[in-house]
Protein backbone atom coordinates (compact mmCIF):
# COMPACT_ATOMS: atom_id res chain seq x y z
CA UNK A 1 0.00 0.00 0.00
CA UNK A 2 1.68 3.51 -0.67
CA UNK A 3 -0.08 7.33 -0.10
CA UNK A 4 0.30 9.70 -2.60
CA UNK A 5 -0.06 13.12 -1.51
CA UNK A 6 1.35 16.64 -2.62
CA UNK A 7 1.92 19.28 -0.48
CA UNK A 8 4.37 22.88 -0.23
CA UNK A 9 5.43 22.12 -3.77
CA UNK A 10 6.74 18.50 -2.89
CA UNK A 11 5.34 15.20 -4.65
CA UNK A 12 5.52 12.83 -1.61
CA UNK A 13 4.86 8.69 -1.95
CA UNK A 14 5.16 6.90 1.32
CA UNK A 15 5.30 2.99 1.30
CA UNK A 16 3.13 2.25 3.94
CA UNK A 17 4.93 -1.05 5.15
CA UNK A 18 8.11 -0.66 4.50
CA UNK A 19 8.08 2.92 5.93
CA UNK A 20 9.96 4.07 2.80
CA UNK A 21 9.19 8.04 1.67
CA UNK A 22 10.37 9.05 -1.57
CA UNK A 23 10.20 12.58 -2.83
CA UNK A 24 9.32 12.26 -6.72
CA UNK A 25 8.81 14.90 -9.53
CA UNK A 26 5.48 15.37 -11.61
CA UNK A 27 6.23 12.04 -14.39
CA UNK A 28 7.09 9.83 -11.52
CA UNK A 29 4.07 10.69 -9.40
CA UNK A 30 1.81 10.13 -12.04
CA UNK A 31 3.04 6.88 -13.04
CA UNK A 32 3.73 5.56 -9.54
CA UNK A 33 -0.45 6.25 -8.74
CA UNK A 34 -1.13 4.50 -11.89
CA UNK A 35 1.29 1.27 -12.22
CA UNK A 36 -0.37 -1.60 -9.71
CA UNK A 37 -3.37 -1.46 -11.45
CA UNK A 38 -2.64 -0.13 -14.96
CA UNK A 39 -1.41 -1.97 -18.06
CA UNK A 40 1.79 -0.64 -18.46
CA UNK A 41 1.54 0.26 -22.35
CA UNK A 42 -1.77 2.30 -20.84
CA UNK A 43 0.56 4.15 -18.82
CA UNK A 44 3.29 5.03 -21.34
CA UNK A 45 0.73 6.08 -24.23
CA UNK A 46 -1.11 8.08 -21.79
CA UNK A 47 2.48 10.26 -19.78
CA UNK A 48 3.64 10.74 -23.68
CA UNK A 49 0.26 12.95 -24.58
CA UNK A 50 0.15 14.51 -20.71
CA UNK A 51 3.74 15.37 -21.32
CA UNK A 52 3.82 15.92 -25.13
CA UNK A 53 5.20 19.71 -24.31
CA UNK A 54 7.91 18.25 -21.89
CA UNK A 55 11.06 17.75 -23.83
CA UNK A 56 12.55 15.88 -21.07
CA UNK A 57 9.67 13.07 -21.22
CA UNK A 58 10.43 10.43 -23.69
CA UNK A 59 9.66 6.61 -24.10
CA UNK A 60 12.86 6.30 -22.92
CA UNK A 61 12.54 8.06 -19.62
CA UNK A 62 9.17 6.61 -18.66
CA UNK A 63 10.38 3.29 -19.26
CA UNK A 64 13.78 4.45 -16.96
CA UNK A 65 10.80 5.63 -14.21
CA UNK A 66 9.35 1.62 -14.55
CA UNK A 67 12.89 0.31 -13.70
CA UNK A 68 13.35 2.66 -11.02
CA UNK A 69 10.18 1.36 -9.60
CA UNK A 70 10.96 -2.24 -9.96
CA UNK A 71 14.18 -1.37 -8.04
CA UNK A 72 12.59 -0.12 -5.47
CA UNK A 73 9.84 -2.91 -5.44
CA UNK A 74 12.82 -5.21 -5.08
CA UNK A 75 14.09 -3.98 -2.07
CA UNK A 76 10.91 -3.51 -0.80
CA UNK A 77 10.95 -0.20 -0.50
CA UNK A 78 7.91 0.11 -2.78
CA UNK A 79 4.63 -1.16 -2.77
CA UNK A 80 5.69 -3.21 -0.66
CA UNK A 81 3.47 -6.25 0.73
CA UNK A 82 2.30 -6.27 4.56
CA UNK A 83 3.90 -8.72 6.67
CA UNK A 84 2.99 -8.02 9.63
CA UNK A 85 -0.78 -8.31 9.36
CA UNK A 86 -1.36 -12.43 9.44
CA UNK A 87 1.04 -12.23 13.09
CA UNK A 88 -1.51 -10.10 14.63
CA UNK A 89 -2.98 -12.97 16.60
CA UNK A 90 0.73 -13.85 17.89
CA UNK A 91 0.87 -10.28 18.88
CA UNK A 92 -2.15 -10.81 20.90
CA UNK A 93 -0.79 -13.52 23.13
CA UNK A 94 2.32 -11.41 23.42
CA UNK A 95 4.56 -11.20 27.24
CA UNK A 96 4.10 -7.70 28.24
CA UNK A 97 5.98 -6.32 31.58
CA UNK A 98 4.79 -2.47 33.03
CA UNK A 99 7.19 0.20 31.79
CA UNK A 100 5.63 2.87 32.87
CA UNK A 101 2.84 4.28 35.88
CA UNK A 102 1.36 7.62 36.27
CA UNK A 103 0.73 8.48 39.59
CA UNK A 104 -2.35 10.65 40.22
CA UNK A 105 -0.61 11.97 42.98
CA UNK A 106 -3.46 14.80 43.50
CA UNK A 107 -7.53 14.52 42.89
CA UNK A 108 -8.00 17.98 43.05
CA UNK A 109 -6.54 21.35 41.41
CA UNK A 110 -6.03 24.89 41.94
CA UNK A 111 -7.56 25.54 38.49
CA UNK A 112 -11.11 25.52 37.11
CA UNK A 113 -10.64 24.55 33.23
CA UNK A 114 -13.65 24.58 31.54
CA UNK A 115 -12.59 21.85 29.26
CA UNK A 116 -10.87 19.42 31.53
CA UNK A 117 -11.38 15.44 31.16
CA UNK A 118 -10.56 15.43 34.38
CA UNK A 119 -13.14 17.52 35.95
CA UNK A 120 -11.61 19.85 37.65
CA UNK A 121 -8.99 17.07 38.44
CA UNK A 122 -11.37 14.95 40.63
CA UNK A 123 -12.46 12.46 37.75
CA UNK A 124 -16.12 12.59 38.85
CA UNK A 125 -15.14 11.54 42.16
CA UNK A 126 -13.65 12.86 45.69
CA UNK A 127 -10.77 15.23 46.16
CA UNK A 128 -8.02 13.07 47.56
CA UNK A 129 -3.85 13.41 47.82
CA UNK A 130 -1.79 10.37 47.52
CA UNK A 131 -0.39 9.79 50.74
CA UNK A 132 3.75 8.55 50.46
CA UNK A 133 2.94 4.92 51.58
CA UNK A 134 0.56 4.75 48.20
CA UNK A 135 3.54 6.24 46.45
CA UNK A 136 5.62 4.27 48.02
CA UNK A 137 4.13 0.78 47.24
CA UNK A 138 3.31 2.00 43.76
CA UNK A 139 7.10 2.21 42.98
CA UNK A 140 7.69 -1.34 44.34
CA UNK A 141 4.87 -2.59 42.41
CA UNK A 142 6.52 -0.93 39.06
CA UNK A 143 9.75 -2.48 40.02
CA UNK A 144 8.15 -6.10 40.77
CA UNK A 145 5.91 -6.30 37.30
CA UNK A 146 8.56 -4.63 35.06
CA UNK A 147 11.07 -7.88 34.83
CA UNK A 148 14.22 -7.07 33.10
CA UNK A 149 13.61 -3.55 31.85
CA UNK A 150 16.22 -1.69 32.81
CA UNK A 151 14.47 2.54 32.37
CA UNK A 152 11.08 2.90 34.22
CA UNK A 153 8.77 5.95 33.63
CA UNK A 154 6.61 7.23 36.65
CA UNK A 155 5.00 10.91 35.59
CA UNK A 156 3.14 12.67 38.50
CA UNK A 157 -0.21 13.96 37.33
CA UNK A 158 -3.44 14.82 38.47
CA UNK A 159 -5.46 17.19 39.04
CA UNK A 160 -2.64 19.68 39.76
CA UNK A 161 0.46 17.28 40.67
CA UNK A 162 2.33 20.37 42.25
CA UNK A 163 -1.02 20.13 44.77
CA UNK A 164 0.97 17.52 46.47
CA UNK A 165 4.21 17.71 46.29
CA UNK A 166 5.46 16.87 49.73
CA UNK A 167 5.05 13.18 48.50
CA UNK A 168 6.10 13.65 44.88
CA UNK A 169 9.46 14.37 46.76
CA UNK A 170 9.46 11.76 48.67
CA UNK A 171 8.42 9.37 46.16
CA UNK A 172 11.25 10.29 44.06
CA UNK A 173 13.84 10.04 46.45
CA UNK A 174 12.10 6.41 47.65
CA UNK A 175 13.00 5.46 44.06
CA UNK A 176 16.42 6.90 43.92
CA UNK A 177 17.62 4.86 47.05
CA UNK A 178 16.12 1.63 45.83
CA UNK A 179 16.96 2.01 41.81
CA UNK A 180 20.58 0.36 41.95
CA UNK A 181 19.51 -2.26 44.16
CA UNK A 182 16.90 -3.52 41.20
CA UNK A 183 19.19 -2.12 38.31
CA UNK A 184 16.81 0.40 37.09
CA UNK A 185 16.65 3.58 36.15
CA UNK A 186 13.55 6.14 36.98
CA UNK A 187 12.85 9.04 34.36
CA UNK A 188 10.49 11.15 36.21
CA UNK A 189 8.03 13.57 34.25
CA UNK A 190 5.66 16.17 36.10
CA UNK A 191 2.58 17.95 34.06
CA UNK A 192 1.64 21.38 35.99
CA UNK A 193 -0.74 24.36 35.18
CA UNK A 194 2.47 26.42 36.61
CA UNK A 195 0.27 27.66 39.63
CA UNK A 196 2.59 26.52 42.41
CA UNK A 197 6.14 27.07 40.78
CA UNK A 198 8.90 28.30 42.48
CA UNK A 199 12.49 28.08 43.11
CA UNK A 200 12.30 25.07 45.02
CA UNK A 201 9.95 23.35 42.92
CA UNK A 202 12.44 24.09 39.93
CA UNK A 203 15.26 23.07 41.30
CA UNK A 204 13.80 19.91 42.03
CA UNK A 205 12.72 19.19 38.82
CA UNK A 206 16.22 20.24 37.43
CA UNK A 207 17.42 17.66 39.17
CA UNK A 208 15.05 14.84 39.18
CA UNK A 209 12.57 15.61 36.18
CA UNK A 210 13.58 13.95 32.82
CA UNK A 211 10.81 16.01 31.15
CA UNK A 212 8.44 18.58 32.49
CA UNK A 213 5.18 19.22 30.63
CA UNK A 214 3.52 23.06 31.16
CA UNK A 215 -0.22 23.91 30.43
CA UNK A 216 -0.81 27.31 28.71
CA UNK A 217 -3.11 27.68 25.82
CA UNK A 218 -1.21 30.61 24.06
CA UNK A 219 -2.30 34.18 23.77
CA UNK A 220 -3.63 36.09 27.08
CA UNK A 221 -7.32 35.96 25.55
CA UNK A 222 -7.55 32.19 24.39
CA UNK A 223 -5.90 30.94 27.39
CA UNK A 224 -8.00 32.90 29.92
CA UNK A 225 -11.38 31.90 28.14
CA UNK A 226 -11.43 28.94 29.62
CA UNK A 227 -8.50 27.54 32.19
CA UNK A 228 -9.21 30.22 34.97
CA UNK A 229 -8.75 30.26 38.75
CA UNK A 230 -11.37 28.98 41.49
CA UNK A 231 -12.75 32.49 41.85
CA UNK A 232 -12.79 32.54 37.78
CA UNK A 233 -10.24 34.69 37.06
CA UNK A 234 -7.39 33.62 34.45
CA UNK A 235 -4.96 32.53 35.17
CA UNK A 236 -2.47 34.07 32.41
CA UNK A 237 -0.94 36.64 33.58
CA UNK A 238 0.23 34.32 37.20
CA UNK A 239 2.09 31.38 35.03
CA UNK A 240 3.53 33.35 32.20
CA UNK A 241 6.20 34.71 34.35
CA UNK A 242 6.50 31.45 36.41
CA UNK A 243 6.87 29.71 33.17
CA UNK A 244 9.71 31.97 32.00
CA UNK A 245 11.54 31.58 34.95
CA UNK A 246 11.16 27.77 35.00
CA UNK A 247 12.15 27.41 31.28
CA UNK A 248 15.29 29.87 32.17
CA UNK A 249 16.83 27.77 34.57
CA UNK A 250 15.61 24.34 32.76
CA UNK A 251 18.76 24.45 30.66
CA UNK A 252 19.19 21.57 28.51
CA UNK A 253 16.74 19.51 29.83
CA UNK A 254 13.28 18.56 28.47
CA UNK A 255 10.73 20.31 28.64
CA UNK A 256 7.02 21.63 26.52
CA UNK A 257 4.69 23.97 26.47
CA UNK A 258 1.16 22.18 26.00
CA UNK A 259 -1.67 24.08 24.79
CA UNK A 260 -5.21 23.03 23.83
CA UNK A 261 -7.45 24.82 21.18
CA UNK A 262 -10.59 24.60 20.85
CA UNK A 263 -13.34 25.95 18.34
CA UNK A 264 -12.80 29.33 19.83
CA UNK A 265 -9.24 29.55 18.45
CA UNK A 266 -9.85 27.57 15.29
CA UNK A 267 -7.12 29.83 14.34
CA UNK A 268 -4.33 27.99 16.69
CA UNK A 269 -1.10 28.29 15.33
CA UNK A 270 -1.33 32.10 16.59
CA UNK A 271 -1.00 30.67 19.97
CA UNK A 272 1.95 28.86 18.74
CA UNK A 273 3.66 31.59 17.52
CA UNK A 274 2.74 33.40 20.52
CA UNK A 275 4.11 31.20 22.74
CA UNK A 276 7.79 31.14 20.56
CA UNK A 277 7.61 34.78 21.37
CA UNK A 278 7.36 34.42 24.87
CA UNK A 279 10.73 32.61 24.42
CA UNK A 280 9.19 29.11 24.42
CA UNK A 281 10.39 26.59 21.52
CA UNK A 282 9.50 23.23 22.82
CA UNK A 283 5.57 23.15 22.12
CA UNK A 284 2.38 21.35 21.47
CA UNK A 285 -1.41 22.13 21.37
CA UNK A 286 -3.48 19.10 21.30
CA UNK A 287 -7.18 19.78 19.76
CA UNK A 288 -9.72 19.23 22.72
CA UNK A 289 -11.88 16.21 23.11
CA UNK A 290 -15.31 16.35 24.50
CA UNK A 291 -18.59 15.76 23.86
CA UNK A 292 -19.95 17.35 20.57
CA UNK A 293 -22.66 19.54 22.29
CA UNK A 294 -20.17 21.63 24.65
CA UNK A 295 -19.86 25.54 22.96
CA UNK A 296 -16.16 24.58 22.34
CA UNK A 297 -16.13 21.82 20.35
CA UNK A 298 -14.68 21.29 17.54
CA UNK A 299 -16.80 20.99 13.87
CA UNK A 300 -16.74 19.32 10.80
CA UNK A 301 -16.38 22.89 9.48
CA UNK A 302 -13.66 23.54 11.14
CA UNK A 303 -11.79 21.03 9.50
CA UNK A 304 -10.55 22.88 6.53
CA UNK A 305 -9.31 25.35 8.59
CA UNK A 306 -7.70 23.31 11.00
CA UNK A 307 -5.88 21.41 8.25
CA UNK A 308 -4.97 25.03 6.28
CA UNK A 309 -3.09 25.75 9.96
CA UNK A 310 -1.27 22.79 10.28
CA UNK A 311 0.25 23.31 7.14
CA UNK A 312 0.89 26.93 7.80
CA UNK A 313 2.83 26.08 10.47
CA UNK A 314 4.88 23.50 9.08
CA UNK A 315 6.36 26.13 6.05
CA UNK A 316 6.39 28.72 9.28
CA UNK A 317 8.64 25.97 11.18
CA UNK A 318 10.87 25.21 7.92
CA UNK A 319 11.36 29.19 7.44
CA UNK A 320 12.38 29.22 11.01
CA UNK A 321 14.58 26.47 10.78
CA UNK A 322 16.80 28.34 7.84
CA UNK A 323 16.70 31.74 9.70
CA UNK A 324 18.67 29.42 12.89
CA UNK A 325 15.78 30.30 15.51
CA UNK A 326 13.89 26.70 14.98
CA UNK A 327 11.41 26.09 17.25
CA UNK A 328 9.41 22.07 17.69
CA UNK A 329 5.86 20.95 17.61
CA UNK A 330 5.06 17.47 19.21
CA UNK A 331 3.48 16.44 15.91
CA UNK A 332 6.12 16.92 14.05
CA UNK A 333 8.64 14.80 15.75
CA UNK A 334 9.25 12.23 13.27
CA UNK A 335 12.45 10.78 13.64
CA UNK A 336 12.62 8.82 9.74
CA UNK A 337 15.66 7.15 10.05
CA UNK A 338 16.31 5.91 13.69
CA UNK A 339 12.72 5.67 14.48
CA UNK A 340 11.08 3.11 17.26
CA UNK A 341 10.99 -0.44 16.22
CA UNK A 342 7.61 -2.68 14.37
CA UNK A 343 6.49 -3.72 17.38
CA UNK A 344 6.67 -0.41 19.34
CA UNK A 345 4.31 1.34 15.57
CA UNK A 346 2.03 -1.34 16.15
CA UNK A 347 1.32 -1.62 19.79
CA UNK A 348 1.22 2.25 20.08
CA UNK A 349 1.38 4.01 23.56
CA UNK A 350 1.33 0.78 25.61
CA UNK A 351 -1.93 1.74 28.05
CA UNK A 352 -3.65 -1.09 29.86
CA UNK A 353 -0.56 -3.51 29.45
CA UNK A 354 3.14 -1.89 29.45
CA UNK A 355 1.54 1.54 31.04
CA UNK A 356 -1.12 2.06 33.61
CA UNK A 357 -2.53 4.76 36.01
CA UNK A 358 -2.62 4.74 39.58
CA UNK A 359 -5.23 6.67 41.98
CA UNK A 360 -4.97 8.03 44.86
CA UNK A 361 -6.18 5.24 46.35
CA UNK A 362 -3.79 2.61 44.77
CA UNK A 363 -5.93 1.76 42.07
CA UNK A 364 -4.97 0.82 38.79
CA UNK A 365 -6.57 2.07 35.79
CA UNK A 366 -5.08 1.39 31.71
CA UNK A 367 -4.54 5.17 31.57
CA UNK A 368 -5.22 8.64 32.91
CA UNK A 369 -8.23 8.78 31.09
CA UNK A 370 -9.85 5.70 31.85
CA UNK A 371 -9.39 6.80 35.53
CA UNK A 372 -13.15 7.04 37.09
CA UNK A 373 -14.74 4.49 34.95
CA UNK A 374 -14.91 1.10 37.62
CA UNK A 375 -15.65 -0.76 34.52
CA UNK A 376 -12.12 -0.15 33.62
CA UNK A 377 -10.26 -0.92 36.94
CA UNK A 378 -7.72 -3.37 36.29
CA UNK A 379 -7.11 -4.00 40.19
CA UNK A 380 -4.56 -2.27 42.76
CA UNK A 381 -0.88 -1.66 43.62
CA UNK A 382 -1.46 -4.10 46.80
CA UNK A 383 -2.89 -7.03 45.42
CA UNK A 384 -1.85 -6.83 41.54
CA UNK A 385 -3.58 -6.99 38.22
CA UNK A 386 -6.34 -9.08 38.53
CA UNK A 387 -8.70 -7.65 35.54
CA UNK A 388 -7.32 -9.86 32.69
CA UNK A 389 -10.46 -9.59 31.02
CA UNK A 390 -9.51 -5.65 30.81
CA UNK A 391 -6.03 -6.23 29.87
CA UNK A 392 -6.44 -8.18 27.25
CA UNK A 393 -8.85 -5.95 25.72
CA UNK A 394 -6.37 -3.50 25.41
CA UNK A 395 -3.72 -5.94 23.97
CA UNK A 396 -5.14 -6.53 21.22
CA UNK A 397 -5.72 -2.77 20.78
CA UNK A 398 -3.67 -2.22 18.17
CA UNK A 399 -2.95 -1.01 14.41
CA UNK A 400 -4.52 -3.67 13.22
CA UNK A 401 -7.68 -4.05 15.59
CA UNK A 402 -10.21 -2.43 13.40
CA UNK A 403 -11.92 -2.61 10.24
CA UNK A 404 -11.81 0.61 9.82
CA UNK A 405 -7.73 0.66 9.61
CA UNK A 406 -7.85 -1.49 7.30
CA UNK A 407 -7.20 0.47 4.56
CA UNK A 408 -5.98 3.18 6.14
CA UNK A 409 -2.14 5.05 4.90
CA UNK A 410 -1.22 6.05 8.45
CA UNK A 411 -1.96 3.01 10.85
CA UNK A 412 1.52 2.44 11.91
CA UNK A 413 2.21 6.22 12.82
CA UNK A 414 -1.05 6.61 14.82
CA UNK A 415 -1.01 2.58 15.77
CA UNK A 416 -4.63 2.61 15.55
CA UNK A 417 -4.94 5.41 17.57
CA UNK A 418 -5.97 6.98 21.20
CA UNK A 419 -8.37 3.81 23.06
CA UNK A 420 -9.55 6.65 25.08
CA UNK A 421 -10.58 8.41 22.39
CA UNK A 422 -11.84 5.63 20.67
CA UNK A 423 -14.05 4.46 23.98
CA UNK A 424 -15.24 8.46 24.19
CA UNK A 425 -16.32 8.50 20.81
CA UNK A 426 -17.69 5.41 20.05
CA UNK A 427 -18.09 3.75 23.58
CA UNK A 428 -15.72 1.01 22.29
CA UNK A 429 -11.99 1.27 22.93
CA UNK A 430 -11.40 -0.53 19.58
CA UNK A 431 -13.83 1.98 17.61
CA UNK A 432 -12.20 4.58 15.42
CA UNK A 433 -12.31 8.64 16.35
CA UNK A 434 -12.75 9.95 13.04
CA UNK A 435 -12.24 13.45 13.50
CA UNK A 436 -9.15 12.38 15.51
CA UNK A 437 -7.91 10.31 12.41
CA UNK A 438 -8.30 13.42 10.18
CA UNK A 439 -6.26 15.47 12.17
CA UNK A 440 -3.47 12.95 12.58
CA UNK A 441 -3.71 12.14 8.95
CA UNK A 442 -2.84 16.06 8.50
CA UNK A 443 -0.33 16.36 10.81
CA UNK A 444 1.90 13.21 9.72
CA UNK A 445 1.74 14.46 6.00
CA UNK A 446 2.80 18.19 7.31
CA UNK A 447 5.35 16.17 9.46
CA UNK A 448 6.81 13.70 6.70
CA UNK A 449 6.58 16.70 4.16
CA UNK A 450 8.84 18.99 7.02
CA UNK A 451 11.33 15.63 6.16
CA UNK A 452 11.32 15.76 2.44
CA UNK A 453 12.18 19.37 2.72
CA UNK A 454 14.68 19.43 4.96
CA UNK A 455 16.34 16.53 2.94
CA UNK A 456 16.47 18.42 -0.21
CA UNK A 457 18.01 21.77 1.44
CA UNK A 458 20.59 19.76 2.18
CA UNK B 1 16.55 11.20 -11.66
CA UNK B 2 12.80 11.57 -10.98
CA UNK B 3 12.61 9.34 -7.42
CA UNK B 4 14.88 10.25 -4.48
CA UNK B 5 14.13 8.01 -1.93
CA UNK B 6 14.77 9.31 2.04
CA UNK B 7 16.93 7.20 4.21
CA UNK B 8 14.53 5.36 6.75
CA UNK B 9 14.60 2.64 9.03
CA UNK B 10 13.18 -0.10 7.13
CA UNK B 11 10.43 -1.86 8.52
CA UNK B 12 10.33 -5.55 6.93
CA UNK B 13 11.86 -7.05 11.62
CA UNK B 14 10.27 -9.11 14.19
Amino acid sequence: MIHAYKLNGYNIIVDVFSGSVHSVDELAYDIITLYENTPKQQILDQMLKKYKDDKTVNTQEILDVFSDIEELKKNKQLFTEDTFGGKAFDFKNRNTVIKALCLHVAHTCNLNCEYCFASQGKYHGERALMTYEVGKRAIDFLIENSGTRHNLEVDFFGGEPLMNFEVVKQIVAYARSIEKKYNKNFRFTLTTNGMNLNDEVTEFCNKEMDNVVLSLDGRKEIHDLTRKTIGGVGSYDIIVPKFQAFVKKRGNKSYYMRGTFTHNNTDFTNDIFHMADLGFKELSMEPVVCKPTEPYALTEQDLPILFEQYEILAKEMLKREKEGNPITFYHYMLDLKNGPCIYKRISGCGSGTEYMAVTPWGELFPCHQFVGKPEYSLGNIFDGVTNKEVVNKFKNCNAYARKDCTTCWAKLYCSGGCAANAYNATGDITGVYEYGCKLFKKRIECAIMMQVAKNQNK
Amino acid sequence: KRINTLATRILVQT
